[in-house]
């Protein structure tokens, strides 16, 4: 079946997808876009997280027929234009909140949600929002360093 | 596989009648993971995304009228009040990201003894709002579960709502796993006081082939407080009688040996969450009054 959305502001179509795909799998091997992570394919791990309709969800528990007509936002579309990373994605780098890496990509969907709701988040908020993003490498610590960093600078530039 | 997209409930009800093996799928957080660990190959998946009506609620004098598809996380915020057991329960569910996509419905759908909602709809009290091309029937929710991963709908059926009775009294959940997210329950319980009927219900997760109540545990219980005026009173409750609840409510399960925890850690701690739960929801009540 085809399949088109809007995905980081642009309108994206699928041709042959299989009527069990996932959204991630379309994401991932269709529209290039590989920056959401596969990992446990059960909604248990974090690493596939994008925003369907602003919510972040776990692009492998979303059939891909379901998006069709709808608006995703992939960790591809943080950065500007012109490559600078968001405050998010700069905060990650400035920490030292990423090891290998493989969770990184959804922990900063989760996170940018986060302070786009609630720009001032406690550390009970902080880890209540990053509870379904799985890192086995930082210990979290320095993730939550991040996000404190860039709320910081987030309320300092209003 | 065929993917059907009805864009309203009249045409999802046809599309059940015309392909009654056609798999439900809303949230996906039960369904996406059989399809992609290839435990389930569905000729159709009939996705009811689209159907609005299936996210909203209405608020009756005494009941709630919650939509089969409205996500745990609007639960959580918009209904802790009405319904606060299944709010709490909500809140235990998966992650953020799980609770934006999952509902009621689902869990109803998939009928697992683990799902988290069960507890808390056995204990408040209610009924699954069924209903096909030949129409809709409200089956009670002490009738629903018939079986491990069974229910009770017929299969041109589909699940348009549960009706779920207004809370009267303090409830509370509680849950048993290895960590506070993304955490299959080894256990659970739910409590509800009904001071309106001076009944108390409850609700058994995981430890049993369905989600059950505790009738005896129950039925002790609401003689207890009755007898002894409790209601009346607001006197605590006896430490002899919450003991004898807690191993009735032990002895109501019928749990087994798993992976997650054995059949008797799962008896011990389901007496020791009757147990707090009482504790808790009986405090508030006198505190209430």
């Amino acid at each position: 079946m085809r399949v088109s959305f809007t995905v980081n502001g642009r309108q994206q179509e699928a041709d042959d997808v299989w009527e069990g795909e996932s959204l991630l799998y379309v994401l991932r091997e269709r529209m290039g876009l590989p920056g959401s992570k596969n990992a446990c394919e059960q909604g248990e791990c974090g690493s596939c997280t994008v925003r369907l309709d602003g919510v972040p969800v776990c692009s492998c528990l979303v059939a891909a027929g379901q998006v069709q007509g709808r608006r995703v936002d992939t960790v591809e579309g943080l950065a500007g234009a012109d490559g600078e990373l968001s405050p998010i994605q700069q905060a990650f780098v400035d920490a030292g909140a990423v090891q290998c890496g493989f969770c990184t990509p959804g922990l900063l969907v989760a996170a940018d949600e986060l302070l786009e709701h609630n720009p001032s988040p406690s550390d009970g908020d902080i880890r209540e929002a990053l509870s379904g993003n799985l890192c086995r490498c930082t210990g979290y610590e320095t993730i939550l360093d991040a996000v404190r960093l860039a709320a910081a600078r987030t309320g300092q530039a209003v | 596989m065929e993917f059907l997209r009805p864009a309203s409930w009249q045409e999802a009800l046809a599309a059940k009648a015309e392909h009654p093996t056609a798999l439900p799928i809303a949230g996906g957080t039960d369904v996406m993971v059989e399809i992609n660990f290839d435990h389930r190959r569905p000729d159709h998946l009939l996705d009811l995304n689209r159907i609005g009506e299936l996210e909203e609620w209405e608020t009756g004098t005494d009941t709630v009228r919650l939509g089969a598809s409205v996500p745990y996380a609007r639960i959580m915020s918009g209904l802790r009040a009405e319904l606060p057991g299944l709010a709490l329960a909500s809140h235990t569910v998966a992650s953020p990201q799980i609770r934006n996509r999952g509902g009621v419905g689902g869990n109803l759908g998939t009928a697992s003894p683990a799902g988290d909602a069960h507890p808390a709809l056995l204990a408040g009290g209610g009924a699954v709002e069924a209903e096909s091309v030949r129409g809709s029937r409200l089956i009670p929710i002490d009738d629903f579960y018939t079986g491990v991963k069974r229910n009770a709908l017929a299969p041109d059926e589909l699940i348009r709502a549960v009706h779920l009775k207004k809370a009267t009294g303090p409830q509370q959940f509680s849950k048993v796993g290895t960590r506070n997210a993304m955490v299959i329950a080894v256990c659970a319980f739910g409590i509800a006081l009904h001071p309106d009927t001076r009944t108390v219900r409850t609700g058994i997760g995981s430890a049993a082939p369905t989600p059950i109540r505790a009738g005896t545990a129950e039925e002790f219980l609401t003689a207890a407080l009755d007898e002894g005026g409790l209601w009346d009173s607001r006197k605590p409750v006896p430490p002899a009688v919450a003991g004898q609840f807690a191993a009735l409510v032990a002895g109501a399960a019928n749990p087994i040996d798993d992976v997650r925890g054995t059949a008797a850690y799962r008896r011990h701690a389901l007496g020791v969450m009757a147990r707090r739960t009482l504790g808790w929801t009986w405090e508030q009540y006198r505190a209430e009054g």
